[in-house]
């Protein structure tokens, strides 16, 4: 008997639901709206018991689902869910039902095509977060770029062309790339084995000499590095945030970006480990530049959705820190750090929505005072703005806490400091590089918070300012929710999805030792620990001298 | 008996939070008073409780630990979500829930007339709720929560009034400067945990002296990244630049949290890590000197600001200096117990200042006070015992304390910190009643209006002053110097310092020696007592006239040595024009401007390119029978 074909569904329900929309009377607004809004929370509540369903110990894929796709080709229609796919869908699925209701008011023109292709989109989310064949992948990969280039394009700001176009061109020309190395990869499977196979288990068996690995890794990477963004390929970021409406700001920054972060767990370091090793100290490099850059040039932003954008690049920075930390605390965090950022960046566009609607400006020297007027919004904002700077108890803490330990012990050489008898690891130094990011952010965030919220009213226009309505309370009402609970209950998160990193560490690992590369001295040293109890408390981490 | 909840100490407050954000302006001002203040008072009942049954125990067992729930656990990292009630917090929970209580009490008063009163309660319970965990945590981790909770609290506080632009500024500031001390406060935590392990107090510092070489780098700067921590929570070199501009803030929200608790943190944190601090003893000797400049440089500021408040904020920078001064020289006990009267006596000169401006109907400036003593009965006695406490005179709290912290630096050989410490006794005693004069003595120099409406405060407000006094009168007596095997006050709270790993303890002073000490501590207070009186109140001719002599040197002090305005110029500027610099020009013209370069370059050859797809088949035709030509020649040579 054939099991409910649920990921499928999943994938699916929302297109079928566009596809819906499609035929309804353009002008019927209140129903388009009505619809959508049903696609979206009907999607999120056959989504939601993922939750539960999704078995967090238990190895391999879940809920998985195989039929040949393109027979001659070995291409197959494989979907399956882990601990990290789940989490991300369970983002997607949250945070487009949230946008269908934030962009009631904002959408002023084809409200029908605009919720279609937000509904269109979420498909190709879910898609790539389920695809377990690589081909299979690449087409959601690529499927997912068209709405969203339609979204800027024609319900985008003064320069939307310009920005979309940089959008999809930018991404494409990374994921060329990547094409080129899924295509090397099954030509190496069927010269090794014999078998034509897009199936990811298949690749992961794979040996992939170490030259090999280096190119295949770098044209993954580069095509993973430029939707995470990672300095210095972030510039589409800014433009595309600025002209995007709302709602296109939202699922960019809430879930288009993990793509990137998720590429790099699911496939960048798994399958090419020696590569991933070999390149780690350059990502974590690029990853704190992009921390401290992000922040920096963030401070300088007189648009508010701009601002929001440079610190998506610093947030992001931290992302990718934790994950190139390779060990458990920095996986952790960095895949909580993404949960995160899509939760609480995702509110700030949302909220920069909130008064772009009411004022129609963004630039941050329009506003000034507004906690007289709108003081629920204030609250929100403040909230919001809390978690993005990362306060403890709020989600930001947790993930930044564990990026920077996992960064402070990544298994690194030591770096010697003369005049001081100093001689701490390379991750050492990481970790003191990113921190200054604590500061920098909230440099950033709390001179915008002052100047658009605090001090006299200097506009009049901004006297009248409505507060949120009840419509838009109860878009924050979840995502104020999710940023305590995640801050003071992580666990029920982090052991969902700690069973399946662990297991991308060991397969980084085993692949590593059957790859037949040197290992890099210790590096993956916790994980032997965990085998092998340390002699003592001072084996642990790396030192700071003696 | 049963075990009392700890757990349950900050749950109130925090629980009240939750009801004011519920219930809104449902309760009315009188029954958000209420709420808050309720939460508050029953929180020093539970406090007392607790304190009582953790005395009831044997000396050797007073730790109680309660843990609720697992907060994170990723790989071997592991913390929880659990408090500690042991002598030192059972100290630092009754002076945050009693002196918390009063000033929740007096606000009720002050903030009468405020339009977000409820407001203001929320974020004073919010407040209370951090700082007790703050003290109450049993991990590093979960004492950062209330760390940077404070600072939240701190920073919205400060910014109370939002619609003052200046009250908004010297909030992000203070949000900014704390930021950077818990820059070192995080990575002293990582640090800590990669070496030790656990970031549990009692795990850590049982393992302490095993895992880290004593007086090795490692300590060092572990703990040194704490005390920077510590500098920018409690104010002290280099990071005491926002306390000053934090009295925008309502004045009891200046004696609650910029006096009597949460910038007293930094030196509970210290207090707390005292086996990390000992196992460094450079560290140790940082947080000396440090701690005795900024009693010192702090003083001297205060000697010429004019604003009441601000005199008083220098003065609290100061004081938390001998704080630091008394754990750098390992008398922790001690820098304890200065912390606890100080909460009595400089909550209550913060209140009464508050008493003070609210009855001039809201001046600050000392230039015109004066003359208040009749017309401020209560206001003028309550303040006249804060300000003898603060310089030091028996029998009130301050000598207790002051005296101790002078004779511990003195008997730990530290010389110069003592000679330091008692010049600063000498400007303390001269700048506290300079302020005392010219806000109750000489004559009258009140505004019109200020006269018109001038008031003593109602009695919900000075019934907190009167209850501060008494405490500032009789807080210290618990430290009765000459008794031996300590006084009660070290007693208590000697099953915590006594752990850790073997400390040199101070020579012991003959008793020839501490008399000598004690007088040379109330001889300084007197000289600047007496020297403020001959300045200000016999003959101020005299004060003008040094004033005019030594203009460059008060001009320094006016300006507070120009170091705000050194860091503008050195640090705030340089960075936005950086900032600024790195976004126009590196991110829009050379990363950007490479990027869309690329774009054109591949559009420019497209372009070329474009002019061969023609759509004629007669071009493509043309160019087929070239290729066929240009690979038959090509074969044909290569064969």
């Amino acid at each position: 008997m054939m099991a409910f074909p649920w990921l499928s569904w999943l994938v699916f329900f929302p297109l079928m639901g566009a596809v819906l929309l499609c035929m309804m009377p353009p002008a019927a607004n209140r129903l388009i709206r009505t619809w959508a809004t049903v696609v979206a929370f009907a999607e999120l509540a056959f989504s939601l018991p993922l939750w539960w369903r999704v078995i967090p110990g238990q190895s391999g894929w879940q809920f998985g689902e195989r039929h040949d796709w393109i027979p001659s080709l070995g291409a197959s229609y494989h979907l399956g869910v882990d601990g990290i796919s789940m989490l991300l869908a369970l983002l997607t699925t949250v945070m487009t039902a949230i946008t269908v209701v934030g962009a009631y008011a904002s959408v002023e023109k084809r409200g029908r095509e605009f919720y279609a292709l937000l509904l269109a989109l979420e498909t190709g989310m879910l898609g790539t977060f389920f695809s377990l064949d690589l081909l299979l992948f690449y087409v959601f990969w690529e499927a997912m770029l068209i709405p969203m280039y339609l979204l800027i394009g024609i319900w985008g700001g003064p320069r939307r062309v310009y920005a979309a176009v940089k959008f999809f061109l930018y991404t494409m020309a990374g994921s060329v790339l990547m094409l080129v190395a899924i295509l090397a990869l099954y030509f190496m499977q069927r010269t090794a084995t014999g078998v034509a196979t897009f199936d990811l288990d298949a690749f992961y068996a794979l040996v992939i000499p170490g030259g090999a690995q280096t190119w295949l890794f770098l044209a993954f990477a580069v095509a993973f590095a430029i939707k995470v963004p990672m300095f210095p390929l972030h510039t589409w970021l800014p433009d595309a945030h600025v002209e995007a409406p709302t709602a296109g700001s939202v699922i960019l920054a809430a879930v288009l970006l993990k793509m990137g972060t998720y590429g790099f767990l699911r496939f960048a370091m798994p399958l090419f480990p020696v590569a991933s090793a070999h390149f780690a100290p350059w990502i974590a490099g690029l990853a704190i530049v992009g921390v401290v850059y992000g922040a920096l040039v963030a401070m300088v932003q007189p648009d508010l959705k701009k601002l929001v954008a440079y610190s998506s690049v610093s947030h992001l920075g931290f992302c990718m820190l934790g994950l190139y930390a390779l060990n458990p605390q920095g996986l952790a965090g960095g895949m909580l750090q993404m949960l995160n950022h899509g939760v609480s960046t995702g509110a700030l566009f949302l909220l920069v929505g909130v008064i772009y609607e009411r004022r129609h400006t963004r630039q941050i020297a329009d506003f000034g005072g507004l906690w007289k007027s709108m003081p629920v919004y204030g609250a929100v904002f403040l909230v919001v703005m809390l978690s993005s700077i990362g306060l403890p108890g709020t989600n930001g803490f947790v993930g930044e806490f564990l990026v920077l330990l996992g960064a402070f012990r990544a298994d690194t050489p030591h770096v010697g400091i003369p005049l001081l008898h100093l001689a701490p690891t390379w991750g050492n130094l990481w970790s003191v590089f990113a921190a200054l990011g604590v500061i920098l952010s909230a440099v950033y965030m709390l001179r915008m918070f002052q100047r658009v919220m605090f001090g006299p009213i200097t506009h009049p226009e901004n006297e009248k300012l409505a507060d949120l309505s009840m419509r838009e309370r109860l878009v924050f009402a979840p995502i104020i929710v999710l940023i305590f609970w995640i801050g003071v209950m992580p666990q029920p998160v982090l052991d969902r999805v700690q069973p399946a990193l662990g297991r991308t560490l060991r397969l980084v690992e085993t692949r590593m030792q059957v790859s037949g590369a040197a290992l890099p001295a210790t590096r993956f040293a916790p994980l032997a620990r965990s085998a092998a109890p340390p002699a003592g408390p001072a084996a642990r981490g790396g030192a700071a001298g003696r | 008996m049963t075990l009392p909840l700890i757990s349950l100490i900050p749950a109130l407050p925090l629980a009240a939070v939750a009801l004011h954000l519920l219930l809104g302006d449902r309760l009315g001002k009188r029954g958000t008073a209420l709420l808050a203040c309720g939460a508050v008072g029953a929180a020093f009942l539970l406090a007392l409780r607790a304190v009582f049954a953790l005395a009831a125990r044997p000396e050797a067992d007073r730790t109680l630990v309660e843990i609720v729930t697992t907060w994170m656990r990723a790989g071997d990292f592991s913390v929880d979500i659990s408090f500690l009630l042991d002598p030192l917090s059972a100290v630092m929970i009754l002076v945050v829930t009693g002196v918390g209580f009063l000033i929740h009490v007096y606000s009720i008063g002050y903030m009468a007339h405020d339009a977000s009163f409820r407001r203001f309660f929320l974020y004073l319970n919010l407040f209370m709720f951090a700082m007790l965990t703050l003290v109450l945590a049993d991990n590093f981790l979960l004492m950062f929560v209330g760390w940077e909770g404070v600072g939240l609290c701190s920073y919205l506080l400060i910014g109370f009034w939002y619609e003052r632009p200046s009250a908004a500024q010297a909030g992000k500031k203070a949000f900014v400067v704390n930021r950077i001390g818990d820059f070192g406060f995080l990575l002293g935590m990582l640090t800590l945990f990669a070496f030790g392990g656990t970031l549990n107090f009692t795990r850590l510092f049982a393992v302490a002296p095993h895992v880290f070489a004593a007086g090795g780098t490692v300590i060092t700067i572990a703990t040194l990244l704490l005390f920077l921590g510590a500098t920018g929570k409690s104010a002290q070199i280099p990071l005491y630049v926002w306390l000053p501009d934090a009295m925008e803030g309502p004045t009891p929200v200046s004696a609650l949290i910029h006096a009597a608790t949460m910038v007293t943190a930094g030196v509970y944190m210290v207090a707390r890590c005292h086996v990390l601090f000992r196992l460094a003893p450079v560290s140790l000797e940082v947080v000396a000197v440090v701690g005795a400049a900024t009693a010192l440089f702090a003083a001297t500021i205060g000697l010429a600001q004019n604003d009441i408040k601000r005199v008083l904020a220098y003065s609290t920078v100061s004081q938390l200096g001998y704080m630091f001064m008394a754990c750098g020289v390992g008398a922790f006990s001690a820098g304890i117990f200065h912390l606890m009267t100080h909460s009595f006596f400089k909550a209550l000169l913060f209140l009464g200042a508050g008493s003070v401006i609210h009855a001039l109907s809201n001046e600050q400036d000392l230039r015109r006070m004066g003359a208040l003593s009749s017309r401020l009965p209560w206001t003028h006695g309550t303040m006249l015992v804060a300000t003898l406490a603060i310089t030091g005179l028996p029998p009130l709290a301050g000598f207790f304390s002051k005296d101790e912290i002078l004779s511990s630096a003195f008997a730990s050989g530290h010389f110069g910190v003592w000679l330091v410490g008692v010049a600063g006794a000498v400007i303390t005693a001269f700048y506290m009643f300079r302020l005392y004069i010219l806000c109750f003595r000489g004559s009258s120099r009140l505004t019109h209006e200020a006269e018109q409406h001038l008031h003593e405060s109602r009695p919900s407000m000075i019934a907190p002053l009167v209850v501060l006094a008494v405490l500032s009168a009789v807080g210290g007596w618990v430290g009765m110097p000459f008794q031996a095997g300590g006084h009660a006050f070290e007693r208590w709270l000697r099953p915590v310092f006594e752990g850790g790993p073997a400390f040199a303890p101070a020579r012991e002073l003959s008793h020839g020696t501490e008399w000598a000490l004690v007088a040379v501590s109330v001889t300084a207070g007197v000289i600047g007592i007496l020297t403020a009186l001959r300045l200000y109140l016999q003959s101020p001719q005299t004060a003008t006239s040094l004033a005019s002599r030594y203009a460059s040197l008060r001009t320094l002090l006016v300006n507070k040595y120009w170091i705000d305005e050194l860091l503008d110029a050195a640090v705030v500027r340089p960075f936005g024009a950086f900032s600024g610099w790195l976004w126009r020009f590196w991110d829009v013209v050379i990363v950007d401007g490479t990027v869309n370069a690329v774009g054109y370059a591949l559009e420019g050859a497209s372009a070329v390119l474009r002019l061969f797809q023609t759509g004629f088949v007669g071009t493509y035709a043309l160019f087929l029978a070239l290729g066929v030509a240009a690979m038959l020649l090509h074969f044909l040579r290569h064969g």
